[in-house]
């Protein structure tokens, strides 16, 4: 049977059909889907599934279960393996029992990241197998492979889709569901135990396992080799559709190599490096399968000439596209370049992302401006919707640099620059993901900063996933969630405040109170996401009563707030927050019922 | 290439991914090898998105290519204008009516363009349709995006009921009545 699956269900598809026993997740863009995916499925296949509090978490989590046999899957993206990175580089010499598959979702763009970074040279570092699916059917069928593959070795495996995987839609071939028959029990044993004397003798059996795998890869159906002549392309990946494409829009019948697993097949790569004159490497992101050619091609005295990115043929940032590899190919080939430009847009005015209409984040942002007023203050940023607030006419942000840096980041600008105020915002998810050893090392050291945790009471960003902070998890709901308020001042933070963003003049009373205290202070803004409520109200302009000054649309930017014929007006999106008529000056901003 | 590729354009929000998973859905049933490229995470805020829809015998590529697309369907005749360069020369522009300005616009430091409809038939065949007051009519505004899914929908060699078939096992289930009265009405517009 076949179904019409984006590659991230294909991929929670996948696991299922391995017949998984635990599922872990932090969300992450472009990873998500995988795991609100398999969150669906959990109660009717009968595995456990958490949203653990972040990637590092996530991983442990699995691993435990792994190592007491059970089939576990974790799922983040590309920076998310950053915060993993510490239990990963163990589990690689520890190893597991039940398969551990790691899906790591790269993000070559970047669309939604702050890096581009290669999760295949992080395999390469942890001395890992990745598999590079190309397509959401290969996705799946290489998480089976994954699985395979990981109880085969004994390794945790990292599956690496890229964005135009994750979120690509096509027929998918469905698969029977195993039902899981294997005993699950913690065998005691020092091999799970990691010191340093076990350590020399784990990592010389990593090592000989990964030249294993790559021996075992030779045979793997997701690398193939086509030859048809003395001129060839090696790629890997959503590449490898651009070439496909691009090969038969150019007429052109090259040899073709497609790698699929990581490490490469290094006698089926030979050979076809034998075969060869001329090849050309084709890859997003880092050359790392260029370089492994190159090794191939030097190893064995091979005259061959490879072109990719170390010759700059190949771009090593951002995306490629089957019009880039017919430009890469054509240039490779020695044919003239074509002679048709590309489109380029014509001058239109830009459309970034905005926070919503309605969002409490923006009335945040709003009140703490007004509360510092001309005072010398910076603002530091975190990672989520409210990374937005840095666009005008906020401008609220002046720093944004990785998960829950806002917090760290603004108490060494403090102890820099002593005489400024420096408030931090953190979202809800964010705090716990990792803003809280943030705070604990504020109230350790006393450095006289005001975070600000924005509660709305979900994590938007990634698709509303719940948190710590709410009465759900991915399997239900729960009696006692973690106490935001309770958990600040169990941390020691003596001035702790809380606010509603949709009263201006009440949450700036409090922003100032926390911005006077010395020591750290937090102010928890609380207000649900506009996307978790139906608004009763929307909210309307008396043209009588306007004086069209301009401040609301100017000073706060709610995009419900538009400009016609010259006068402000609400669009029909309007969430009825109300911040727009506390701001308006003339009292000319009125509430009307929604029908 | 005998391929038909589509552009689904819109402002993050309008309903782009459903569109394009009812669009890809009609025509994996109808037989065809199908690619969809959706647009999820900050652009999803508001921002300009673009979902890529190909279908054909053999689809290698998720991604319409500069001038490779059969039709741009617009949500905002603004993103319509933004991404008709991605025509073929015989390309169809279907695009809705309403106008929604971004930030820069609203805070003055760009302008709105005027004439897009002439602009957009400078370049291509344009269908510009009132969307919005259709959707409203049917019951909700929300309904923009089926309203024109039903124009495109004319306009390709898809079964109608096929069409409805699918949009009903998609929408939600309160929204079915609303989303098919705003496809049918889309499908006699033009």
């Amino acid at each position: 049977m076949k179904q019409l699956l984006m590659g991230n269900e294909a991929i929670a598809r996948g696991a299922v059909e391995a017949g998984i026993d635990v599922a872990t997740a932090y969300p992450g863009t472009p990873s998500s889907e995988v795991f609100t995916t398999l969150v669906k499925m959990a109660p009717e296949y009968g595995f456990y599934a958490e949203y653990s509090v972040n990637e590092k978490a996530a991983l442990e989590v699995a691993a435990g279960a792994s190592y007491a046999g059970a089939r576990s899957i974790v799922t983040m993206k590309q920076v998310g393996l950053n915060v993993a990175a510490d239990p990963l580089m163990s589990l690689a010499y520890i190893g597991v029992k039940g398969g551990l598959v790691l899906v790591v979702a790269d993000d070559p763009g970047p669309h939604s990241s702050q890096t581009e970074q290669d999760t295949r040279k992080f395999g390469q570092f942890a001395k890992l197998p990745v598999f590079n699916p190309a397509t959401p059917q290969e996705a799946k069928d290489m998480t089976l492979a994954a699985f395979e593959t990981s109880e085969k070795f004994g390794l945790p495996v990292i599956l690496r889709p890229t964005t135009r995987t994750c979120h690509v839609c096509q027929d998918v071939e469905l698969g029977e569901v195993k039902k899981s028959k294997k005993a699950i029990r913690f065998e005691k044993d020092p091999k799970w135990v990691i010191m340093p004397k076990l350590s020399y003798i784990k990592h010389k059996e990593l090592n000989i396992k990964y030249l294993k795998s790559a021996e075992m890869f030779e045979t793997s159906p997701f690398n193939e080799s086509i030859i048809r002549g003395n001129k060839g392309i090696i790629t890997t990946g959503v590449s490898y559709n651009y070439v496909m494409e691009a090969l038969e829009i150019l007429g052109e019948n090259l040899s073709v190599l497609k790698i699929g697993t990581y490490p490469i097949p290094q006698k089926m790569a030979t050979n076809f490096l034998k075969q060869m004159d001329t090849v050309l490497v084709v890859e997003e992101q880092e050359p790392v399968l260029e370089d492994e050619v190159i090794k191939l091609a030097w190893k064995n005295d091979l005259r061959v000439d490879i072109s990719g990115k170390h010759d700059s043929n190949v771009p090593r940032e951002g995306e490629l596209d089957t019009d880039r590899v017919i430009a890469i190919i054509r240039k490779f080939l020695g044919l003239s370049e074509e002679t048709v430009s590309p489109v380029s847009p014509p001058e239109l005015p830009v459309r970034p992302p905005t926070l919503c209409a309605g969002c409490p984040h923006r009335a945040s942002f709003y009140v703490f401006k007004k509360a510092t007023g001309k005072k010398n203050a910076i603002f530091t940023g975190d990672i989520g919707c409210y990374t937005l607030g840095n666009a005008p006419p906020l401008e609220a942000l002046d720093t944004c640099l990785c998960m829950g840096a806002g917090v760290t980041q603004a108490q060494g600008l403090k102890r820099a620059e002593p005489q400024k105020k420096l408030v931090a915002f953190i979202g809800d998810s964010t705090f716990f993901h990792s803003g809280i050893t943030g705070l604990v090392n504020a109230v350790y050291n006393q450095t006289d900063i005001t975070v600000v945790i924005l509660d709305n009471r979900t994590t938007a960003m990634t698709g509303f996933q719940p948190h710590p902070g709410l009465p759900q998890t991915a399997m239900g709901n729960i009696e006692n969630p973690i106490d935001i308020e309770a958990l600040v001042k169990a941390c020691g933070v003596k001035n702790v405040y809380k606010a509603d963003p949709y009263n201006l003049e009440q949450a700036q009373k409090i922003a100032s109170k926390a911005l006077e205290d010395s020591g750290p202070s937090v102010v928890i803004m609380e207000r649900e996401c506009v996307h978790l409520v139906r608004p009763s109200t929307r909210y309307e302009v008396e043209m009588d009563k306007c004086s069209n000054c301009g401040v609301c649309y100017k000073t706060f930017g709610c995009p419900a707030l538009f400009i016609e014929d010259d006068r402000v007006k609400i669009a029909d999106d309007c969430n009825g927050c109300s911040v727009c008529s506390q701001i308006c000056p003339s009292g000319a901003i009125k509430p009307v019922q929604r029908p | 290439m005998t391929d038909t590729g589509i552009l689904i354009v819109g402002v993050g929000g309008q309903g782009t991914l459903l569109s394009s998973r009812i669009l890809g859905e009609v025509a994996l049933r109808s037989g065809m090898d199908v690619k969809v490229s959706e647009v999820h995470g900050m652009a999803q805020r508001g921002g300009s998105v673009v979902t890529h829809v190909r279908f054909g015998k053999k689809v290698y590529c998720p991604l319409v290519g500069a001038g490779q697309a059969d039709y741009v369907l617009a949500f905002e005749k603004l993103e319509a204008l933004r991404w008709a360069g991605y025509l073929k020369k015989d390309g169809v522009i279907i695009s809705n009516n309403q106008e929604i300005p971004p930030i820069p616009v609203t805070l003055g430091h760009q302008k709105y363009p005027e004439n897009i409809r002439e602009s957009l038939e400078k370049i291509a065949t344009t269908y510009m349709v009132d969307a919005g007051r259709i959707a409203s009519d049917c019951g909700s505004a929300k309904a923009v995006n089926v309203v024109l899914l039903g124009v495109l929908a004319r306009k390709l060699n898809f079964e109608k009921e096929l069409w409805t078939k699918v949009i009903e096992e998609t929408v939600p289930p309160k929204t079915i009545e609303i989303n098919i009265k705003a496809f049918n009405k889309g499908y006699g517009v033009v």
